[in-house]
């Protein structure tokens, strides 16, 4: 049985101390494998986003470790460690977090930029997966100016700039209308199938869920069988 | 991001929010502009001091008398000794001068170092004339290596068997003369009493019009020749049994360095004689103007540093406001060194930005300034650019203004870099 590309044993982490204590995760065990597509499904304040952040390496748990293609997340140095996130890791957020009084293709080159590639070789990147999501001809427009769906594929586009192994896609759909929601989920599926890139995806949408290859429900920062609320 | 990535980001980051980097920029400006004026008022009151220093005597030159061994004040009159010779000199009721003999010429030529000493001969001219119009006082001095700053003409010839002479420019139009250009080369007449009391006269060539300066004693300045045809004019009818005294010799050195000047000065104070260069004579003036301008940069330096917090402000502004931004830039791998030198580089560039205009700005209108009064106020005092500007202490002023920029800088970039992606990406 291959590595899995990212794998979990007894995560926990803990918000605050005392009285505010709050325990967002108590214990997360989870392989995920190379190609596969996940959503990660629960509520607000299960815990879902938190798991999600600790997968992608954004944050440290409280206990428990992470690995990534075998090897402890604990053991890399902090270089190694943005190296992996700018290389490996490509996020999709819901609050989108363009920089709106820059171009679209600024935008989508940002981690080019932090990998420190040469401003030719950035913008032919840049055009290649603008030209992908089918955004060239938006390449030169102040991302500010776009509606919301073309934002969502200049984030995904931005995400994918690098070529990642892993998409990170955090409620991709939450601010888009149906219609252009389905497309976006679209596209993601599409990378998933025909680049073989890993999709994980953090919803509470159980229409959207039910595409993914597998599900993965959280509750109360710990793991559940079933889809209970669903279900119920 | 490599370092002409963190630049150019930098500089459009600066540019992103243009109200706020302008107000910064002004209150570098203030400071910028302050220190850069107050630095051209230094450079250029040293530089015109420096050429009037030039113009009254030579660099490698001691002024050598007697030391003057009356103790302190109220220690009364010195005993009379049958071996010295005194002259009535200025200075406190009661004090005198001891004279320099041929023999203290002697010795003063003997200290190693020195390779020439010449008394300094007073030569009381009477009157000056040209072209038999009327006759005006003048007192006249040999030139010693000075190097007068001439309107016209030419500095004296020490070597020429001519008799030359430099007149002030304030004796031109006295004496009949039209400009300076035209005195150049006129023949005047000198007249000087000799020891019989009976005035003589000696014809000397106008060599050089010097302008007006601070330091100048308004005399004139006179060649080898005709300080020796002055000495013989005014030494006619002396008894031979007087042999010359003199108060002050001036003793010629090669270019030595502080320390070799010194050792020299300490060898002739054993011998029991006060040597004085033209820096001793003139360090004091040029130590109060330096204490003026200090006090003056002092204040450009506050100025500076409130705009320094006004740098810190700024930025503490600016990263709040893209705190989802460096949130960002971390989860995509941005280091924190990266994110400290994004925006310490910011500072300096701000910093960079406010010195270079307000620097310019000072330039510009210091020029300006300058030169209206030089023509107008201070025009009495030719050569005088009150403000003077040197490229190296303009650059300095520069780097001065980008550190202190950088330095306010370190607080919000240390900030920003500590930032925790997941936090910052939070942030609402």
């Amino acid at each position: 049985m291959p590595v899995p590309i990212l794998s979990t044993r007894d995560l926990t982490k803990t918000y605050g101390r005392g009285p505010d204590r709050f325990d967002a995760l108590r214990g997360v065990s989870l392989d995920i494998d190379r190609g596969d597509s996940v959503a990660i499904v629960g509520k607000s304040g299960s815990g879902k986003s938190t798991l999600m952040h600790l997968l992608a390496l954004l944050d440290t748990p409280g206990a428990g470790s992470v690995h990534v293609d075998g090897t402890d997340a604990r053991s890399l140095s902090g270089r190694k460690l943005n190296a992996l996130r700018n290389q490996m890791f490509g996020f999709v957020f819901q609050q989108f977090f363009l920089n709106h009084a820059s171009t679209v293709l600024e935008n989508v080159v940002l981690p080019l930029k932090i990998a420190g590639v040469g401003a030719r070789e950035r913008r032919a990147r840049g055009m290649a997966v603008l030209e992908q999501l089918e955004l060239a001809d938006k390449a030169r427009n102040k991302a500010g100016n776009l509606s919301g769906g073309q934002k969502q594929r200049v984030v995904i586009a931005r995400a994918l700039a690098n070529n990642p192994r892993v998409l990170f896609a955090d409620e991709p759909t939450g601010n888009l209308d149906s219609a252009t929601g389905r497309i976006v989920e679209d596209i993601l599926f599409d990378l998933n199938h025909n680049q073989g890139i890993t999709l994980i995806t953090v919803t509470h949408d159980h229409d959207l869920a039910a595409r993914f290859n597998r599900r993965v429900y959280i509750r109360d920062g710990q793991l559940i069988t079933t889809d209970e609320e669903h279900a119920a | 991001m490599n370092p002409l990535e963190t630049l150019k980001t930098a500089i459009a980051n600066s540019f992103r929010s243009k109200l706020r980097t302008t107000l910064t920029v002004l209150a570098i400006f203030v400071g910028a502009f302050t220190l850069t004026i107050t630095n051209g008022l230094g450079t250029g009151i040293s530089n015109y001091i420096d050429s009037q220093v030039a113009a009254i005597g030579a660099s490698n030159a001691f002024t050598v008398t007697r030391t003057d061994t009356n103790a302190g004040l109220g220690s009364g009159p010195q005993k009379y000794d049958p071996n010295t010779r005194v002259l009535a000199a200025g200075g406190r009721p009661g004090s005198t001068q001891v004279a320099l003999t041929q023999a203290d010429l002697d010795k003063i030529g003997a200290v190693p170092g020195i390779t020439g000493v010449s008394p300094v001969t007073r030569l009381n001219t009477a009157y000056i004339q040209w072209n038999n119009q009327e006759k005006y006082q003048l007192s006249v001095s040999v030139l010693a290596g000075a190097q007068p700053q001439l309107d016209a003409g030419q500095n004296l010839d020490d070597a020429s068997t001519v008799p030359q002479i430099i007149l002030p420019s304030s004796y031109v139009s006295p004496l009949g003369l039209s400009d300076s250009a035209q005195a150049v080369g006129q023949d005047v007449t000198i007249g000087i009493p000799d020891a019989t009391g009976t005035m003589r006269t000696v014809t000397a060539t106008i060599n050089g019009i010097e302008q007006n300066a601070l330091l100048s004693s308004g005399g004139a300045f006179i060649n080898k020749a005709l300080s020796t045809a002055l000495a013989q004019a005014q030494a006619t009818g002396t008894t031979t049994a007087s042999a010359p005294v003199y108060t002050t010799a001036t003793a010629l050195f090669a270019p030595s360095t502080a320390a070799q000047i010194s050792d020299m000065k300490n060898r002739l104070s054993a011998a029991g004689y006060t040597a004085q260069t033209l820096d001793d004579r003139i360090g004091t003036v040029k130590t109060v103007i330096n204490g003026i301008i200090g006090v003056l940069d002092a204040f450009a330096v506050i100025a500076l540093i409130a705009a320094g917090f006004g740098i810190v402000n700024t930025l503490l502004m600016s990263v709040q406001e893209r705190t989802r931004e460096i949130g960002l830039m971390k989860a995509m791998g941005m280091g924190s060194g990266s994110v400290f030198a994004l925006f310490s580089t910011e500072a300096a560039f701000i910093g960079l930005l406010g010195s270079l205009i307000g620097s310019g700005a000072a330039i510009a209108l210091g020029t300006v300034v300058s030169n209206a009064l030089a023509r107008g106020p201070l025009s009495d005092l030719a050569g005088l650019q009150i403000l003077s500007f040197a490229p190296g202490t303009v650059a300095v002023v520069i780097l001065l203004v980008m550190a202190i920029a950088f330095i306010a800088g370190t607080l919000p970039a240390w900030r920003a870099a500590r930032q925790n992606p997941i936090d910052s990406l939070r942030y609402e």
